[in-house]
């Protein structure tokens, strides 16, 4: 018999292949540190200290998370659909659009909180203009929703980069890059959240926004497992035929899940744009919507563990930037790498070591 | 200098933008002819690229570099092989996770050798593929419009440059006239077929993607020591991408697959042409248009306003053979 077919107790399924997957991602990483020349677990070791030792370090850490879980949860709603959305990047680009021109436009009359449910509705809108697109191409004339986004990630860029250097720049500046937003158009820090645990937040960027991406990870888990829709989202991503013998209508559901992923990676521009650096900049994303297919895919696509792969991957940025201040032989390029790791095990390769531990599993358990 | 001169200038840089592309779009035809989609492109040309100008700076020999970048680009290949293949892995997935852990490695190994932040050493002129001389071009120069074409266009170009359209009619033949591109043609669209048939669709595959990784390590050797003279950091610049959408805007096809290249190619020698110009009538246009328009062109082609892309029917399904 097949050890594909074999069923396995959850706590393999979700827990040990995800673990061990990642295990052999840092098993990887750890020769490619110990090839140039460094210790692996010195490595390891600073890494941890950089992104959990002070309040400062979880503050970064936890910054990073924020746009992680945005972008995995927009990579996670279209594959229930069994849509790859790889375009989270462009979306979350044209999010912040959205997000400066809300912070551009009422900063100056009114307090962040009128401000900020305006940006959410702004970002989300962007980015969900960007997936639209790609949507109605897949839903309607059956293009590979893949190829489009990757294309629309790069229209994007041209786009963002015209509007940057021609129309939002500051008249006399160098930088291409808006105006400061002021105090109105910025999302306050959450220096209470690291203060309760006895820390100081110091210059980390944490901000309202991570309270806004742990809501969205509710009601993400709300929509996938507690509504129709969701049903609807799940059974397409199953087997199409299967939804349209049920009578539940193409079209729709891929639009509907596209612009809702376009929108939770519209969001994502929140926490960079208005959380920490107040202005909208050039390549502001920075690679977070590649990060999110790596999230989405350790967290298995659910709520619950998005949010800690996000941690996972908070941790890895800003430990892997304190790492290449005090070993300065390993570049901060190394996270890059242990990403590309991730993503390929935990990713390509998940069934890899599944009739391993299938066998393994029958001997044990003695059926 | 007149408007034909300046043609010339621009077709000239066209064509040299446009090898690279050409390259990498005929390695995406092997591998997406034999159903497995190929995201990974853009790594396995940055990774080439590394490798040959670390070679070609090491040893001095372009040919040394040249291989080393073949050998690079198979592996990474091979791995993609067996994600997707072996592993039946998703396709997408382990193209993406490629290209990060080639952009991630490229920079860590080269800034821990070269300690220039990801740049390699300069490679040496013996290290490099330079432009070659046809015969005549020096005494052809002075014939009108053949003469400037011939000097500028077709010769004066690297031996790669050659190389790659070269590989065009090879490919065509190979992929239409042997048994072995019929069967790759098969296996991209039926390979349930291919197995009654009694051949190996994981051997096949895996064949496919050998062929794509040979080509894209000449597309990255082509950017680190023919057109420039040393590895950066993320040279590719999304070529693997441009060459993707050239793929789908050929149709999956050879000869069209040389056109669109040379299309984008343009595009992209005519914006740079164009930074900081004014069309006459029109006013400046901006520069980021061109640079959008090979990804706007494919997704107009991919809504089926220009005729219809259809892809290789089994692409991105792993193949699993009945239990």
């Amino acid at each position: 018999m097949s050890t594909a077919s074999v069923p396995l107790p959850a706590w393999i399924n979700y827990g040990l292949i995800p673990l061990l997957n990642l295990f052999l991602a840092f098993f990887f990483s750890g020769l490619v540190v110990w090839a140039i020349g460094e210790s692996p677990f010195e490595a390891l070791k600073l890494l941890l200290a950089g992104a959990l030792g002070r309040g400062e370090g979880i503050g970064f850490t936890l910054f990073y998370a924020t746009s992680f879980i945005f972008t995995g949860l927009s990579v996670a709603v279209a594959i229930h659909a069994g849509l790859f959305n790889i375009g989270s990047e462009g979306q979350a680009y044209l999010g912040g659009l959205g997000a400066a021109l809300v912070a551009l436009s009422l900063d100056r009359y009114v307090p962040w909180y009128v401000t900020m449910p305006f940006a959410i509705i702004g970002s989300a809108l962007f980015g969900a203009a960007c997936a639209a697109i790609p949507a109605w191409l897949q839903a309607k004339r059956g293009s590979h929703i893949v190829i489009t986004t990757i294309m629309f990630n790069f229209i994007v860029s041209s786009l963002m980069n015209y509007i940057l250097v021609r129309v939002l720049i500051v008249p006399g500046k160098m930088a291409p890059e808006s105006r400061t937003f002021l105090e109105g158009g910025q999302l306050p820090k959450l220096d209470w959240l690291i203060g309760m645990f006895g820390g100081r937040l110091g210059a980390a960027p944490l901000n309202f926004s991570f309270l806004v991406a742990l809501v969205m990870c509710f009601l993400v888990w709300l929509l996938i497992w507690r509504t129709k829709l969701g049903y609807e989202m799940r059974t397409l991503g199953h087997s199409p035929t299967a939804a349209s013998y049920a009578g539940m209508r193409y079209a729709r559901i891929v639009m509907i899940t596209m612009l809702i992923s376009g929108g939770l990676a519209g969001m994502m521009a929140l926490n960079p744009v208005m959380g920490a650096s107040a202005r909208l900049q050039i390549e502001f994303v920075g690679g977070a919507g590649f990060v999110g297919i790596a999230v989405s895919l350790m967290g298995r696509n659910h709520p619950a563990g998005i949010i800690l792969a996000a941690l996972l991957f908070g941790v890895l940025y800003q430990g892997g930037a304190e790492l290449s201040f005090d070993m300065p032989t390993i570049t901060r390029d190394m996270i890059v790498v242990i990403q590309g790791l991730v993503i390929l095990f935990a990713g390509a390769l998940e069934y890899m070591l599944r009739p391993a531990i299938v066998r393994v599993y029958q001997q044990i358990s003695g059926k | 200098m007149d408007y034909f001169d300046i043609f010339i200038s621009i077709l000239g840089s066209a064509i040299r933008l446009s090898i690279p592309l050409l390259f990498t779009a005929l390695a995406g035809l092997f591998s997406e002819r034999a159903g497995i989609f190929d995201i990974g492109l853009e790594g396995k040309i940055l990774a080439s690229a590394f490798a040959s100008a670390c070679v070609a700076y090491w040893t001095g020999n372009a040919w040394a570099g040249l291989a080393t970048g073949i050998a690079t680009s198979i592996v990474f290949s091979l791995v993609h092989g067996f994600a997707s293949i072996t592993n039946r892995g998703n396709q997408i997935v382990s193209g993406v996770a490629l290209n990060f852990v080639a952009a991630g490695l490229t920079i860590v190994l080269g800034s821990a050798w070269f300690g220039q932040g990801g740049r390699t050493g300069q490679v040496p002129a013996s290290g490099r593929f330079s432009g070659i001389t046809l015969p005549g071009a020096e005494m052809m120069r002075d014939v009108p419009i053949i003469g400037p074409l011939y000097a500028n266009v077709i010769s004066g170009n690297n031996i790669l440059t050659y190389i790659a359209f070269l590989m065009v009619p090879i490919s065509w033949w190979i992929l239409y006239r042997t048994r072995f591109g019929l069967r790759v043609r098969a296996v991209g669209e039926n390979p349930g077929a291919v197995d009654t048939a009694g051949i190996s669709v994981a051997w096949l595959r895996y064949r496919a993607l050998i062929v794509a990784g040979f080509l894209c390590g000449f597309a990255g050797t082509y950017l680190s020591i023919a057109q420039s003279a040393a590895f950066i950091n993320n040279m590719s610049a999304g070529k693997g991408y441009i060459a993707l959408a050239a793929l789908i805007f050929a149709k999956w096809k050879p000869v069209p697959v040389m056109l669109a290249c040379l299309l984008f190619g343009f595009l992209d020698a005519f914006a740079n042409f164009m930074q900081g110009k004014a069309l006459p009538g029109i006013g400046e246009v901006p520069v980021q248009i061109f640079q959008a328009l090979p990804y706007i062109l494919t997704c107009v082609l991919l809504a089926g306003f220009i005729g219809v892309a259809r892809p290789p029917k089994a692409g991105g399904v792993p193949y699993t053979k009945e239990r």
